[in-house]
């Protein structure tokens, strides 16, 4: 083979957040992505490209889908995977998270997938130690293969991310789904509106090139995406928020509401879902839906993620 | 030895694999033309429309990217783009010919055949190459060849440019140069 066009798009041993990537490098990953879907649809569902490689993932949160589409994505490239949770480990005897990551890294591991409720926890880990890390979630910091992920999923469906306008509702401010999708729809040319109460969404995010707005039913009718963002019961103070009906009359994505979306309105959630509460249930089982399409497209995206921190040089 | 080959002499050598891969199958039976990402799937399509005006009326045609299956990630520098893998056909029980441009170390054709053994079993691979040259370090020899260069040093690289992607259709033997990497092994 004599391709000889190693245009250095991607040299990055760790993906920390959406915020440090360029757009070059967004739409690298999503490209790499498309190529791996393909795998997933194979009779044996596996590349060799990792193989003998190690990814461990080390959740200090809760998790479902992360968790598993990461593990899957390990497995699908022949990587060995390794659970950690901090339930059951050491750190429960007091152990930092540094040294517990350390002691992680001196058993061999290539990659560490981390999940943390502090914010720039991956960060942090990713100058302490020699392995690639991958931030799954720091705190209400980002998320970055979940905005990568729905980044792909709308790149997918409209054929195009530039241009669009995009409505992000619901707990801006605790948000890191929110953040990571702030910052690469921006770069990738998207219009972003955050919608959702002034407690939740303080206007210091038009710095960030979003639009701000506190009335859901303003924008409704004039946008592309919406997605709607988990109300996260575990982080709100409760002076910030209403009451869950006010929330769900105000910023609820209701059947009523739906009615005035564009015909073609594509709907998000990246779960877990609150049904009747920040989304109707009939809307996130109906045709406009992408939210099992997003889980789907998770993995492909989690794949060219893990495969291209490896191959850095 | 000559160091370079124009036009005209890429086209008589894809006739002359043609000719013989017709001469090897029946035109009345299932064959699949697999090339190998870049130049290997452009040199698939001429072969697959050499095939068709003989006659070939069930060819499959498929393009396999080996990128995730090279066992030399680590030699060839930066990654390139990952790009998709098609093969949308049926590849067990029925001959497949694998197609590249240069068959170097054959490191490429040994990632080639993982990457078809995990789609299917065809009931034969054979490969065909536009350029067999000496340099092997896995025990594969291509089936079919355009021409074969016994006598490239080591130190050099045989360019083959394709007019779909290169713009014009020549094969040149010459030095290798920095910025084609660390080698051999990118060149397979």
């Amino acid at each position: 083979m004599s391709e000889t066009s190693p245009d250095v798009r991607w040299n990055r041993k760790h993906l920390l957040s959406l915020e440090e990537l360029t757009a070059e490098e967004i739409r690298f990953v999503l490209d790499t992505a498309d190529s791996l879907k393909e795998v997933s649809t194979r009779s044996i569902k596996k590349v060799p490209a990792l193989r003998g490689r190690v990814m461990v993932n080390a959740f200090f949160e809760d998790s479902t889908r992360t968790r598993t589409s990461f593990s899957l994505a390990a497995s699908r490239l022949s990587a060995d995977v390794i659970d950690f949770s901090e339930k059951g480990s050491s750190v429960s005897k007091g152990e930092t998270l540094i040294d517990t990551a350390r002691n992680i890294e001196a058993m061999g591991v290539d990659i560490l997938v981390i999940r943390h409720p502090a914010p720039g926890a991956a960060a942090l880990l990713s100058r302490t130690i020699q392995c690639s890390v991958v931030n799954a979630g720091d705190g209400a910091h980002e998320h970055p293969t979940q905005g990568l992920l729905d980044l792909y999923t709308i790149r997918e469906r409209f054929g195009k991310i530039e241009g669009l306008k995009v409505a992000i509702v619901g707990d801006i401010a605790n948000s890191r789904v929110a953040r990571s999708n702030l910052w690469g729809l921006t770069k990738l040319g998207a219009q972003v509106i955050l919608v959702g109460p002034p407690t939740l969404v303080p206007r210091a995010f038009e710095k960030l090139g979003a639009t701000v707005t506190h009335n859901f039913d303003e924008v409704i009718g004039q946008v592309d995406v919406v997605n709607m963002l988990r109300v996260q019961f575990e982080r709100i103070k409760s002076s910030q928020f209403p009451s869950v009906r006010e929330f769900t009359r105000l910023f609820g994505l209701t059947q009523e509401r739906f009615q005035r979306c564009k015909s073609n309105v594509f709907v998000m959630h990246p779960g877990p879902m609150n049904r009747g509460i920040e989304i109707s249930s009939g809307i996130a089982d109906g045709p406009h839906s992408g939210i099992l399409t997003q889980v789907t497209n998770g993995l492909a995206v989690r794949m060219a993620v893990l495969y291209l921190v490896t191959q850095a040089v | 030895m000559r160091n370079q080959y124009d036009q005209a002499d890429v086209a008589r050598m894809v006739e002359q694999l043609v000719a013989v891969i017709a001469h090897e199958f029946s035109p009345d039976r299932a064959l699949n033309i697999v090339g190998i990402r870049t130049r290997g799937e452009i040199l698939a399509q001429r072969i697959a429309a050499g095939l068709a005006t003989r006659g070939f009326s069930r060819l499959g045609r498929g393009v396999l990217d080996i990128t995730l299956y090279r066992d030399d990630l680590s030699e060839i520098g930066p990654r390139p783009l990952v790009r998709p893998t098609k093969l949308d056909f049926a590849l067990d029980a029925n001959p497949t010919v694998l197609i590249d441009d240069v068959l170097f170390t054959g490191r490429s054709v040994r990632a080639a055949l993982d990457l078809l053994s995990d789609f299917g079993r065809p009931s034969v691979i054979r490969l065909a190459v536009l350029v067999d040259r000496n340099g092997r370090e896995l025990p594969i020899q291509a089936d079919y060849a355009g021409i074969r260069l016994s006598q490239v040093p080591q130190a050099h690289r045989v360019n083959v440019r394709l007019s779909e992607v290169d713009g014009s259709d020549e094969i040149v033997v010459e030095p290798l140069k920095a910025a084609d990497g660390p080698k051999p092994g990118g060149q397979a």
